[in-house]
């Protein structure tokens, strides 16, 4: 298959590109590729940095509202990049930013991500026993709730126990990371 | 183990091994992207800042030994000259993104230069496993091994909605790159390989040509990798990528089967010529260099040439980088010089099969 921008070299990259929910096909090679924008070359072939920036751009009618304006001029409060500049460079300055931008990232991440936006793989190892303790320890307050509402009060002391044995863990995975 | 030792052989420790389905596949990599949490990202962050992460990895980690991965190389990419970071581009042991971001960017290399860990480079650390064949699983969970090493000193970016939270966010979620290395000279030969690449594409794969500039897929090898990093586990997208690439063995094998059958003179001949090439010519450019040793891998993994090893198709496609030839040469060489080294290391090393 030939370059679609050249007409010369085969096409060795393909891309599906989604602009205002209509899917194009996008198929040239590395040269145009890297001419057109459409990949961030040699950088990391896949980096699809162009093609990210250009999908910052869709909705132009919303730069022009107060609200966006509002967005637009939100600034992280750990590295100090603004939403301009995000949308400019097509990447993050700090964890903050993720944070910071929040509002305005989960469209983009649909795009790049097929329509994405949740993570559902690894977790931290040590972030992770704290994280998946607090979760645990949360549903099992409103669990407690719950049955101390339908006064079922011998079901409710044995969560109220596996409550305190979670509490006393992290308060000693706590105290362990102070060490 | 010293830079020295990756400078001089154009074939990685890790690369004599033969893994599984080794006659197409020639690595499986896994990369995954970290960040430190309260660390502005490199490509933002003071220079002040990016040391501190630099010296912490060079404190905590090198020289040190992990599980099967021995004596962590650490290398500061600022100490290289312009072709020892060459050559560690060409061997993949860092990206070129690396060598021009060198203000305090680093590298940790494993003595078989299986593992490498790359430090400030588009994010605080991105770490990278190779394996030979197809074994995506085993790198993987390899690659989470070593990511557990890494964890017990630092806290990563890590959100409990977004994942790894990392530089571009065509990468957050698992930060996971995995791609797998084939050589389908079949597929090129029959001209199937184009009308694949869409249909590949639209399970959210991206091929691509690693050798070559723009858009040449040298010696036939072709890149395939993931390209969405969000929403699916890691397991998942290893298992999506590795059904594809199964199916592309498959084709690659059944189309070797056909050129055999019908044309297996026009194939033996085509074999033999570029062997020819490649013992006897005096000057070589590299894109008719990478094309004859593809024929000749060819050739070995179709029985045709035999006593020569299959390495030789991933030695000599590095062998014949310019920055290798000029490591080689140790001077600047013009694009003619170049051409007559390429074609003697190569006769050079074909005699040694001898
Ligand atoms: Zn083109
Ligand atoms: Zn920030």
């Amino acid at each position: 298959m030939e370059c679609q921008e050249c007409h010369e070299r085969p096409a060795t990259l393909h891309f599906t590109q989604v602009i205002n929910g209509k899917k194009t096909e996008i198929r040239v090679c590395e040269v145009c590729a890297k001419e057109k924008g459409y990949v961030n070359y040699p950088e990391e072939g896949y980096s699809l940095h162009n093609l990210l920036t250009g999908l910052f751009n869709f909705d132009t009618t919303k730069m022009e509202s107060p609200a966006f304006q509002q967005v637009k001029d939100l600034q992280c409060p750990q590295c100090g990049m603004t939403f301009s500049q995000f949308k400019e460079a097509g990447k993050f300055g700090c964890a903050t930013c993720y944070d910071t931008f929040s509002d305005r990232l989960d469209p983009i991440l649909r795009r790049v991500h097929a329509g994405n936006t949740k993570h559902s793989g690894k977790i931290p190892k040590r972030a992770g026993d704290d994280l998946q303790m607090k979760r645990r320890l949360q549903s099992f307050k409103e669990q407690l709730q719950q049955l101390i509402e339908k006064e079922a009060f011998e079901e409710a002391a044995e969560v109220r126990d596996k409550i305190k044995a979670l509490e006393a863990r992290l308060r000693d995975l706590e105290a362990g990371d102070n060490s | 183990m010293t830079l020295e030792h990756f400078m001089n052989n154009a074939i990685s420790p890790w690369m004599r091994e033969e893994g599984p389905d080794s006659d197409i596949v020639l690595s499986s990599r896994i990369r995954l992207a970290r960040n430190i949490a309260d660390i502005p990202y490199p490509l933002f962050a003071e220079d002040e800042k990016l040391a501190e992460v630099q010296s912490l990895f060079q404190q905590e980690y090198a020289n040190k030994s992990f599980q099967e991965y021995s004596d962590f190389q650490f290398i500061l990419v600022r100490d290289l000259s312009s072709v020892e970071k060459r050559v560690l581009v060409e061997k993949h042991l860092i990206s070129p993104h690396l060598t021009k971001h060198t203000n305090e960017s680093a590298a940790m290399i494993s003595g078989n230069e299986q593992v490498s860990i790359m430090i400030n480079e588009e994010d605080h650390l991105r770490i990278q496993l190779y394996f030979p064949g197809l074994q995506l699983r085993h790198a993987l969970e390899k690659a989470f091994v070593i990511d557990d090493w890494l964890e017990e000193k630092v806290n990563y970016a890590f959100d409990e909605t977004k994942g790894y939270l990392t530089t571009c966010p065509t990468n957050v979620g698992t930060g996971m790159r995995a791609s797998v290395m084939m050589h389908l000279p079949a597929l090129v030969l029959t001209r199937q390989i184009n009308r694949m690449m869409p249909a590949i594409n639209q399970l959210g794969l991206v091929v691509r040509g690693i050798y070559g500039e723009g858009s040449e897929a040298l010696g036939n090898i072709f890149q395939i990798s993931n390209q969405i990093t969000l929403g699916k586990s890691e397991e998942d997208i290893v298992e999506d990528l590795e059904s594809v690439v199964n199916q592309l063995i498959e084709h690659e094998r059944n189309a070797r089967d056909v050129i055999m059958k019908e044309s297996p003179i026009a194939l033996e001949d085509r074999i033999y010529r570029s062997y020819g090439v490649l013992a006897y010519s005096r000057v070589i450019e590299s894109k008719e260099a990478s094309n004859c040793i593809s024929n000749v891998r060819l050739g070995i993994d179709l029985g045709i040439i035999k006593d020569t090893s299959r390495n030789i198709l991933n030695e000599l496609m590095v062998l014949i980088q310019p920055g290798f030839l000029q490591h080689y040469a140790k001077k600047t060489l013009t694009p003619l010089e170049r051409d007559v080294l390429r074609a003697s290391l190569i006769r050079e090393r074909l005699q040694l099969e001898k």
